[in-house]
């Protein structure tokens, strides 16, 4: 699993990028209350706003850590947002990705460097 | 380049509390506020609705109106009928400009014999006592009392957690407002909040803040509520938050809070921006402040578009957000009058999709003030 400093994660498996927010996101947001995943067949950026996701006080950007195409949106997040709290580097991911430029994934932290880069927060 | 002329955070007598606490503090109103403990906003909400909700609200700007007839001088800025106001009550009512706008709302009552008790909101404090102060000058002199904390305790428990400090308060009903005996301290207490719940606003010294608070939270039925809460709370009431819902261009009229402009004062015309009020109680408002329920979708929050079925903006919401009781999307806005009626279906535009949503009646969360003593 690959870290940004937004606190999303990806995990590749065959060039498809399982994308979410990590633990200490979705701590950080509290209560998640709706998400809003991308259509699929939607062409992403990396950095490119991709997902929101609310709480009681706030909507917040989830940005595309990869870029490529979505090919799958977690559609039991409609019924049930508080997976997001509940497994936030599980059942709790927002979309899948197809990798346009898989060398992107190589470029975002490992999780040593994502757990060091959180003390510093 | 010169850099940002930076105004430090003030903060509560009770800043070392929150942070004992684990509060999360943000800014709000000037000061160092918290925005939530360690529950979060979900649960310190529904905790206030099925016991008991401490909040600090010590950044509200609370003041004493003295002068010879400190009533009949208030209503020179405000359209509520304070005269007639009796010993031990409170009202809800309006800072005017002249041009009939909301420069805040607040509370004003009468505890005792020492002219007004005001409360306004801490964004505004400033700007409104100076007001009052010029509005009114060689009537009342304000005394701000910048030494006394202000706590709010709300929820269907709240009652029977205070009483049992201060057992005088059980006579009280809502808006009766008392100077009250207890903690060893000189409390002025009233039964009214900004929740929807029963509840008592307890006005402290500073000093014995930290003391009240922590009698109060050792109550098993108490925990603190941050401000996020309070806010999540204020709007299922279908409570306006001052500085999003009301501001200097919107009329009591406009706002859905003729309540407030008492009949005597309509016939008296005699507040600021009277001619602009008495002309929208008889014609309507260009605007009208509802609540909405969203019906499908995420929350709409303040600064969407309001749209008719037909698509053409018809107005905005100015509050948002989720209801934890609800589970939807809850909102206030303005739209125009035609499309205010309770049961319109209109939409709401988030992030561009059209979401369907209804007019409905407020509160959206039944009040349960306690009105009259249980007999």
């Amino acid at each position: 699993m690959r870290f940004t400093k937004d606190h999303e994660w990806v995990e590749v498996d065959d060039n498809i990028a399982t994308v979410g927010i990590t633990a200490y996101a979705a701590e950080q947001l509290g209560d998640v209350v709706f998400v809003e995943t991308p259509d699929v067949g939607k062409a992403v950026k990396a950095g490119d706003g991709f997902a929101v996701v609310e709480s009681v006080k706030a909507a917040s950007d989830v940005y595309a850590p990869v870029s490529g195409e979505v090919v799958e949106a977690n559609g039991a997040l409609g019924d049930a947002p508080d997976t997001v709290n509940a497994e936030p580097e599980a059942a709790g991911w927002f979309a899948k990705v197809r990798l346009s430029n898989p060398a992107e994934v190589e470029a975002l932290m490992d999780r040593p460097a994502y757990e060091a880069y959180l003390q510093t927060l | 380049m010169t850099a940002p002329i930076e105004h430090p955070l003030k903060t509560t007598p009770l800043y070392a509390a929150h942070i004992a606490a684990g509060a999360r503090m943000v800014p709000f109103a000037g000061y160092e506020m918290p925005v939530q403990y360690l529950d979060g906003v979900m649960k310190e909400h529904l905790w206030t609705r099925e016991h008991a909700g401490l909040f600090d609200v010590s950044h509200m700007g609370q003041a004493r109106l003295r002068g010879v007839a400190p009533l009949a001088a208030f209503e020179e800025v405000v359209p509520g009928d304070f005269i007639n106001l009796k010993p031990g009550k409170q009202k809800y009512s309006v800072l005017l400009n002249r041009s009939g706008g909301i420069i805040d709302d607040l509370m004003a009552g009468r505890p005792d014999d020492d002219g007004l008790f005001v409360v306004v909101n801490g964004a505004c404090k400033d700007n409104d006592f100076k007001i009052i102060n010029d509005e009114l000058a060689g009537q009342v002199k304000i005394d701000r009392l910048e030494n006394r904390a202000l706590l709010a305790l709300q929820g269907p428990e709240a009652a029977a957690v205070f009483q049992a400090h201060a057992p005088q308060a059980s006579s009280m009903v809502f808006m009766d407002v008392r100077p009250i005996h207890a903690f060893g301290q000189d409390l002025i207490v009233s039964r009214s909040g900004y929740t929807g719940e029963d509840g008592y606003e307890i006005s402290i010294p500073a000093e014995a803040a930290v003391e009240v608070w922590n009698a109060l939270l050792a109550d098993a039925r108490v925990k603190p509520i941050g401000l996020g809460a309070r806010d999540s709370l204020r709007l299922e009431a279908g409570l306006p938050l001052y500085g999003h819902d009301l501001d200097e261009t919107v009329s009591p009229v406009e706002g859905d809070l003729t309540f407030a402009i008492n009949k005597n004062r309509r016939e008296q015309r005699d507040f600021p921006g009277a001619a602009r009020i008495v002309g929208e109680l008889a014609a309507g408002p260009a605007r009208v402040r509802v609540a909405l329920k969203v019906l499908a979708g995420a929350p709409a929050r303040e600064g969407a578009e309001i749209a008719d079925l037909n698509g053409a903006v018809i107005g905005v919401v100015t509050s948002g957000g989720y209801s934890p009781c609800l589970k939807c999307g809850i909102a206030l806005g303005f739209v125009t009058p035609v499309h205010a009626a309770v049961g319109g279906h209109l939409k709401v535009i988030v992030r561009g999709k059209a979401q369907a949503a209804e007019v409905v009646k407020t509160p959206f969360v039944p009040h349960r003030y306690v009105r009259k003593l249980p007999t």
